[in-house]
């Protein structure tokens, strides 16, 4: 049919290009390639420059919740002595590093591990354990937590140093060796593709937005895993285009009229995606701001450039610097209010989220409310409370709207 | 009273009452800064005049803190921030909050925005460690703080200086880990809470007159004979072990704490500051990568069971107690390798979860009972 000859939406690129990733390392373990676990905010031009195959524990925990097998998974780990408290992902994740299998995401057991503490210490720990238990190498990029504002010379010439060891130790672990041409040209295409990739986020800012914001989080895993790919850069920018598309027509992929548009705070609740949109949409509520579109468009146009960067992920940063990201997003997309995720398991994101809260109340004058949850521990999440505080945050905008408050 | 139990006597009035020392310290015109866990480059807040005074937390209620922390970071964050939030800590010249866990980062954070009238200063300490960038790295945000307190009233530290006050740091260490070994010889002599109260005393005191003490009570103790203890003998791990109630189950159990791996107690003295490099700043910036064994420190070697299984052997200590702090994600990711230690060693261990608001310790009293039991 004729419908069927168009080009292949960019939704269904990216979803193939997630699969292909997979497929990749599946296929470098066969060849007996060692192949890695690398932490979400890891530089990727390291591995990607190599030619190493790596695969990322938190999508993997992210998507083994969104299928419903977080909690089996964190029952697991705790019953090998872990406390429930600490972070689902890992939890998910130790646990498939024991079983070795999930019929809900598969992915090749690891060589060795790639960490970065710019998204959190507990990182470290989980990384750390993993090493320890599998007796494998692990290979940490420390970007410390900054109170500053900026990201100083200090801290690149520290960030860089270790930049050089991962390098040339990753190097020496799977044998394959660095080329300054190769590691060039991978730059250029993570910036094209981070620049692709903020390019079509950038379209939430147009009314009504062109997109469900709910979809990011669905894409987010191309921007994690596969930045340095010219396929992933070629996506976004038509992802972008389709935007642009749909703004031109005024079509959108949120189902409905937009009546409200709010920013979203924090990681998805995994296990509850249904749950957590349903409300906003039942209301005409449509997200058009995360701090995730940040968090992924890594731009840098030099080495020194790229240590920074790195350093300004969302996790990393002060709370001026972290309230400033929120804002800009906030004002740029005009949102009329805020949903923030109290995730029980990020302590880092949600131990400054109050202040950040009070903050965004003042400087943009919008209501927010709080919900708790959990990115991947289904146990920590009530669908009622969080219908409660959306009907609330719906009245209180419905009255601004209407003069009423 | 005997000569030791009233040197203990002093101890254990400063560890009870450290708002005392901090208001006897102001009253000499001191300038005094607040140091938070777990490590915190005091021997620059010495060499700038000043007194580095000990904040980790505190048992009373939350109250303030709660419109800054939601419930499930840990205690000793929720309650020092209380303690800014309430006007108590008003009085210091700067607080130093380093960013060794996530909770502590977002404790300097709120700090900053809930406690403005005391400054901030936040200690950044390099993960990479052993890398010498790592070191390099620590030694500029040393000189840094170093800077921050000059311009806060404190003297210029030159790195003479700081290797002067690196002198009064060790010794004060040595004293203490001598003290450790005196405390588990005689156990008739030095009970749980007066042990923890004569190291903790030093959290809050000019570090020489400590040292003084502290040998004084070595040399009088040794002067005793040595008696058979009658109660078993543990090692205790974990961030804290200064709960008073805890501390007198302990001795209510007749259970000696002949060793500790407690961020509060010996790591903050196991480790000298290495003397051999040549510049101040870089001398202490390089103590930290000759550590090892601590929950917020990188090692992927993940060397801290067999090191308790080796200060248990030493010590002759019959188990080990873990003292979790609730919500301290470092020690929730170290124990199950622990555990695993302590049983491959044959090592009885128990694990009780411990916070600063912990108001009914019945349960705490039957583990460590029952733990008291098995080592029988």
């Amino acid at each position: 049919m004729a419908e069927n000859n168009g080009p292949i939406p960019a939704k269904i690129l990216l979803r193939d290009l997630v699969d292909q990733h997979y497929q990749n390392a599946w296929d470098a373990k066969k060849r007996g390639e060692k192949v890695g676990w690398c932490a979400s905010n890891f530089p990727q031009e390291i591995p990607e420059t190599l030619g190493v195959a790596v695969v990322y524990p938190e999508n993997q925990a992210a998507a083994i919740a969104a299928k419903g097998a977080g909690e089996r998974m964190c029952l697991h780990t705790e019953a090998k002595g872990y406390s429930n408290d600490i972070c689902a992902y890992s939890r998910i994740s130790l646990a498939y590093m024991d079983l070795t299998k999930c019929e809900e995401m598969d992915m090749p057991m690891p060589d060795f591990v790639l960490c970065c503490n710019n998204i959190c210490n507990c990182m470290i720990k989980w990384y750390e354990n993993i090493a320890k238990e599998l007796n494998i190498p692990m290979i940490l990029i420390d970007i410390p937590y900054k109170n500053e504002f900026d990201c100083d010379d200090v801290h690149v010439a520290y960030i860089k140093a270790q930049f050089d060891e991962a390098m040339s130790r990753l190097s020496e672990i799977t044998g394959k060796p660095f080329s300054q041409k190769r590691f060039d040209e991978v730059m250029a295409v993570s910036q094209r593709t981070a620049k692709a990739w903020l390019k079509a986020t950038e379209f939430c800012k147009h009314t009504p937005s062109p997109l469900n914001g709910f979809d990011l989080f669905n894409h987010m895993a191309v921007a994690v895993c596969a930045r340095g790919k010219l396929a992933a850069a070629e996506a976004f920018e038509q992802l972008a285009a389709e935007y642009e598309e749909a703004v031109a027509n005024g079509t959108s992929t949120y189902k409905g009229e937009q009546k409200f548009r709010i920013l979203f705070e924090g990681i998805a609740c995994w296990p509850y995606l249904r749950a957590t949109s349903t409300p906003l949409r039942d209301r005409g509520i449509n997200v058009v701001a995360t701090v995730y579109a940040d968090a992924f468009g890594v731009i840098y146009n030099n080495t020194s450039e790229m240590m920074k960067a790195y350093s300004y992920v969302p996790n990393c940063v002060s709370l001026e610097r972290a309230v400033h990201m929120r804002a800009s997003v906030a004002k740029k997309n005009n949102i009329d209010g805020a949903v923030i995720h109290t995730n029980r398991s990020c302590k880092l994101w949600s131990g400054i989220m109050p202040e950040i809260e009070r903050r965004l109340r003042d400087e943009l004058g919008v209501p927010t409310v709080t919900f708790d949850g959990d990115q991947a521990d289904p146990r920590n999440f009530s669908e009622a409370q969080y219908n409660t505080r959306i009907e609330a945050l719906y009245e209180v905008m419905a009255a601004k709207k209407e003069g009423r408050a | 009273m005997s000569n030791v139990a009233s040197l203990l006597e002093k101890f254990e009035k400063v560890a009870a009452r450290p708002g005392d020392a901090l208001k006897a310290a102001l009253a000499k015109g001191q300038k005094v800064v607040g140091c938070m866990p777990v490590y915190c480059p005091q021997e620059v807040v010495h060499a700038a005049g000043m007194l580095p005074f000990g904040i980790w937390g505190a048992e009373r209620d939350i109250d303030l803190a709660k419109s800054y922390f939601p419930s499930f970071l840990c205690s000793i964050a929720q309650s020092s921030l209380e303690m800014g939030l309430k006007g108590d800590l008003d009085k210091l010249t700067a607080v130093m909050v380093p960013v060794l866990c996530d909770t502590l980062k977002c404790l300097g954070q709120n700090w900053k925005a809930g406690v403005p009238q005391v400054p901030f200063i936040q200690v950044t300490h390099p993960q990479n460690r052993k890398l010498e960038a790592g070191v390099t790295f620590l030694a500029t945000q040393y000189q840094s703080i170093a800077d921050k307190l000059e311009k806060l009233g404190g003297k210029k530290v030159t790195s003479e200086s700081l290797f002067a006050s690196i002198k009064v740091f060790n010794a004060n260490r040595a004293a203490l880990r001598d003290f450790v070994k005196v405390a588990a010889d005689y156990p008739d002599l030095i009970s749980p809470l007066q042990r923890n109260a004569v190291i903790k005393s030093g959290l809050f005191m000019d570090k020489a007159e400590h040292t003084a003490m502290v040998l004084e009570l070595v040399a009088t103790c040794t002067k005793e004979t040595v008696k058979p203890w009658t109660g078993r003998k543990v090692v205790v791990t974990g961030i804290l072990a200064d709960s008073t109630d805890i501390l007198k189950i302990f001795a209510d159990n007749k259970l000696a704490i002949v060793a500790d791996e407690v961020a509060q107690e010996s790591r903050q003295f196991r480790t000298d500051v290495p003397t051999t490099d040549k510049d101040g700043f870089v001398a202490l910036a390089r103590q930290l990568s000759v550590m090892e064994g601590c929950s917020v420190l990188y090692d992927p070697e993940k060397m801290r069971g067999d090191m308790i299984v080796d200060m248990a052997k030493k010590s002759g200590a019959q188990g080990v107690v873990v003292l979790l702090t609730k919500f301290c994600d470092p020690e929730e990711f170290d124990y199950p390798f622990l555990k695993r230690s302590f049983d491959a060693a044959g090592l009885p261990s128990v694990i009780i979860e411990v916070d600063q608001q912990m108001r009914n310790y019945e349960q705490a009293r039957t583990a460590i009972q029952t733990f008291a039991e098995v080592l029988k």
